[in-house]
């Protein structure tokens, strides 16, 4: 089946005889269904043809419906049909009874010599089963054609028991371990360094460079104030301890920053 | 009649959520003490059918006990609230389960010699998984095959209380008798 088919151009008149169905015939998938759900089985099947044609069971007229249901199995085959054995072993049984009857034979004295008989018996058999299948099929059935009312024992979960009993110590270590927890919360703020002490090391060895001593005061910056000699004291000591000056003070208080020599600093 | 008793008898019916018997209400009902007689728990239920009467309820008798079914009639209206969609039975499932029904208890060769078709393997066991049929035995013949017969689920679902309540099968047509015209 060729859900895909289209029809690209205008049909042109066949001239040739057509003996098979195209292979990309365009069945509508609705169409099997019906052919797969409107027989239950080659009975049903011979059922229908034999309803169709408004005839008795009992007066079958194998010839004619052999040639239907044959007739009937081919369009199913040319379908692509998936057949189930049975309808062939029905066929098969039809030819065999067609055949037995088309032998001279003046008649068949009782019914057991008839060949149709056995298939008479099968299709009345079937047809009772049938018959009050679909009426067992139209009963009133729960959950389509009517409900039960209940109350149900609803269903109670079970809650999750959190209970838990601490001691005081649990308790204690657990509120020093909150408490020292760091507050990551706070945050940060990083200054720009005005007054680099690694700056003023180059300014105080700059100076020294051109004279030996310099009075601490001297190098300072009025508009740096207090933070200024702050840096500045770092800044000498720093040099005082490797040793490439040296802090002197004499009586007048005033700080002087001496160069160990030309050489060292340079 | 007294009321507590019908209200008890009521209760149980509601809360089951499935056919009761009159006896397993009777040991309930005297479990939690009181002092019934089967009789008095069938005339509670009477009296029950009538109480429903004017309702959208009512107590149907099936061949597990008794039950409350909501009147057919709102049927429809509570398979849009459900969005139920019970899956359709085919011809071929209905003509197993009334061979098995009608002729129980018979093998899977059994309702294919009648069907003239293979019986499916998956309309057998979509059968069973439905509890309307179960295995009584397995036949004392080479391959020992599984003897089928119905349940009580499969009346029950039927709103059937045995077996006989089931439409009677025809009767197998003599020459006289037109077998279509009857079908028809």
């Amino acid at each position: 089946m060729n859900n895909n088919y289209i029809q690209t151009e205008f049909p042109i008149p066949v001239h040739n005889h057509v003996e098979a169905l195209p292979d990309d015939l365009f069945i509508p998938p609705n169409a099997l269904e019906v052919c797969l759900e409107s027989f239950s089985g080659p009975l049903d099947l011979l059922l229908y043809l034999i309803k169709k044609e408004n005839i008795n069971i009992l007066d079958l007229d194998i010839s004619n419906i052999t040639d239907q249901y044959l007739e009937y199995i081919e369009l199913m085959d040319a379908l692509k049909f998936d057949l189930a054995a049975d309808y062939l072993v029905m066929a098969a049984t039809l030819a065999e009874i067609k055949s037995r009857l088309m032998l001279p034979k003046e008649s068949f004295e009782n019914e057991e010599d008839d060949p149709r008989a056995s298939l008479i018996r099968r299709l009345q058999e079937y047809q009772r089963y049938k018959s009050v299948s679909e009426k067992i099929a139209i009963l009133p059935r729960v959950d389509r054609d009517f409900f039960t009312a209940s109350a149900k024992a609803p269903k109670i979960e079970e809650k999750k028991v959190l209970e838990k009993i601490f001691t005081k110590e649990e308790l204690l270590d657990a509120i020093k371990c909150a408490l020292n927890r760091p507050n990551y919360k706070n945050d940060h703020l990083i200054d720009y360094e005005e007054l680099s002490t690694k700056e003023r090391i180059q300014i105080l060895l700059s100076l020294l460079k051109k004279t030996n001593i310099i009075s601490f005061s001297k190098t300072l910056n009025q508009s740096e104030g207090k933070k200024g000699a702050v840096v500045t004291l770092l800044a000498s000591l720093e040099l005082a301890k490797d040793g490439l000056v040296e802090l002197v003070q004499n009586n007048t208080e005033e700080l002087f920053i001496k160069s160990r020599g030309r050489k060292s600093i340079e | 009649m007294n009321n507590l008793i019908v209200n008890s008898v009521e209760a149980l019916l509601f809360g089951s959520g499935r056919p009761i018997r009159l006896s397993e209400i009777k040991n309930i009902l005297e479990n939690s003490g009181f002092k019934t007689e089967l009789s008095e728990i069938k005339q509670a239920i009477n009296n029950l059918e009538e109480r429903y009467k004017d309702t959208s309820i009512e107590v149907q008798e099936v061949a597990s006990g008794y039950r409350l079914q909501i009147k057919q009639e709102h049927s429809s209206s509570l398979s849009v609230l459900w969005n139920e969609k019970t899956p359709r039975m085919s011809k071929a499932l209905m003509e197993t389960i009334s061979i098995i029904a009608y002729k129980q208890p018979v093998t899977r060769g059994d309702i294919e010699d009648i069907r003239g078709v293979s019986v499916n393997t998956r309309s057998i066991r979509t059968l069973l998984e439905k509890n309307w049929i179960k295995i009584s035995g397995y036949k004392e013949v080479p391959g020992r095959p599984a003897l089928y017969v119905t349940t009580k689920d499969f009346l029950d679902d039927l709103n059937l209380k045995s077996l006989s309540d089931l439409p009677e099968l025809p009767e197998l047509e003599t020459e006289e008798e037109d077998i279509l015209s009857k079908v028809v």
